[in-house]
């Protein structure tokens, strides 16, 4: 279920700008629509952002810093997956 | 209530100029940010350490806490002394950004609005005053059929709520939940309206249900691609064969080509979790040697070691 440019700055606290500035950031991507009035956004989306929020609060990180750490993040989710997918894969006989 | 030790939870002796105190909050705060933590209790040390640095930051709230602090233990049942604040001057500095409403209620009753350190700060519910309620985060179990097909599966959730009497109960709350096909693992499913209720007439919030794959017998997912171990019989594998593989879309018929060994990893393209490219399964080989159990079996290995002569650990001999 999508978000609207509004409903998602109500979300996370945040005014048009900064949302704005995380699309900049590459931080944030509309899902859908060309203009500010049509966009939607993903829940991915919304939780990227609110994550984004809290650790520029939290941690006296600047955008550019958030948009690494979410990277970084990523990454390291991705790998843990892959990493547990490649060890099921491996070991699941030997661990009987 | 019980007392805490700010000073422990800082991980800084009494004596900690305000730099040291400033320097492990920075350092704690990046260690367990909720974010970025993968440790169990990461949020609940998260608020202790930023309770602690609310305190041990300011001047003033340090004063009358280091005044209050001989004598007692940490976790040990507390009550403050009634004259314990007085003899200090409150600039009203108060507080400093941070969600106190997420603090122990020990520093709440020492240093809450209620309090002289409260200061100016107003109370929640003034009037004219509405909050939205706050999002929910959960996570759901999904099988990789679900994601596959796409489905909608009912869940319970135990949501702590306060009730009419502002006591704390457990409600169970059953939700009917679509399961977008391709779906893929970390991804969310919000659910509008379904967070905490808002107050003085607010919204409720969202909830946020983040997806995981059940541990499933046969497939492992990564991202789009799905991952099956294939065990095949040595003569399948000098042969080759043609075997029936198992795939979230149906039986599919693959081609094993002769001299196929263990590891080999073998692509059916297109045959993971949709999307937009889709997902690939990867069969992974496996050789599995039966046990010589008779006579005949038996004597069929040793002629396959005589006949074949074959060393599998020939590149050792350049290391020895």
């Amino acid at each position: 279920m999508s978000l609207t440019f509004k409903e998602l700055s109500r979300q996370i606290g945040v005014e048009a700008e900064q949302i704005l500035a995380m699309i900049d950031e590459g931080i944030l991507e509309p899902a859908t629509g060309s203009h500010m009035t049509t966009w939607r956004f993903s829940a991915d989306s919304a939780c990227r952002a609110a994550t984004a929020v809290r650790l520029q609060q939290d941690l006296r990180i600047n955008l550019a810093g958030a948009a690494l750490a979410l990277e970084l993040l990523d990454e390291i989710s991705s790998l843990r997956d892959r990493v547990q997918a490649l060890e099921q894969l491996l070991f699941k006989d030997w661990e009987g | 209530m019980k007392f805490k030790d700010y000073y422990k939870i800082m991980g800084v002796p009494e004596d900690a100029s305000q730099e040291d105190i400033k320097r492990a909050y920075r350092k704690l705060a990046r260690r367990y940010h909720p974010d970025v933590s993968k440790e169990a209790d990461a949020e609940e040390r998260f608020k202790e350490v930023n309770e602690a640095y609310e305190v041990l930051k300011d001047p003033e709230k340090r004063a009358a806490y280091d005044k209050l602090r001989g004598g007692w233990q940490p976790g040990e049942e507390f009550t403050p002394p009634p004259d314990w604040d007085t003899g200090f001057e409150f600039s009203g500095g108060g507080f400093t950004g941070v969600d106190a409403t997420q603090f122990s209620d020990f520093f709440e009753t020492l240093f809450g609005a209620a309090s002289p350190f409260g200061g100016q700060r107003g109370r929640r519910g003034a009037h004219g005053f509405s909050v939205r309620g706050a999002d929910r985060h959960a996570q759901i179990l999904i099988d990789p059929e679900d994601s596959y097909r796409g489905t909608t599966r009912v869940i319970t959730l135990e949501i702590p709520e306060y009730d009419d009497h502002g006591r704390l109960v457990r409600r169970s709350h059953k939700l009917k939940v679509r399961i977008p096909r391709g779906i893929t693992q970390g991804q969310h499913i919000r659910l509008a309206g379904q967070g905490a209720p808002g107050m003085g007439g607010g919204s409720r919030g969202d909830l946020y249900l983040e997806v995981r794959f059940r541990p499933h017998p046969v497939y492992r997912i990564d991202g789009r691609d799905v991952y099956i171990n294939l065990p095949i019989t040595p003569w399948e594998s000098a042969l080759g064969a043609q075997i029936k593989v198992p795939t979230l879309g149906g039986w599919v018929d693959m081609k094993i080509p002769p001299g196929t060994q263990t590891g080999t990893r073998l692509r059916l393209k297109g045959r993971g979790l949709p999307g937009q490219p889709p997902g690939d399964q990867y069969v992974v080989v496996q050789i599995v040697t039966p046990e010589a159990r008779t006579e005949e079996a038996r004597r069929l290995y040793k002629r396959m070691a005589q006949e074949l002569g074959y060393n599998p650990r020939r590149e050792w001999e350049k290391v020895a």
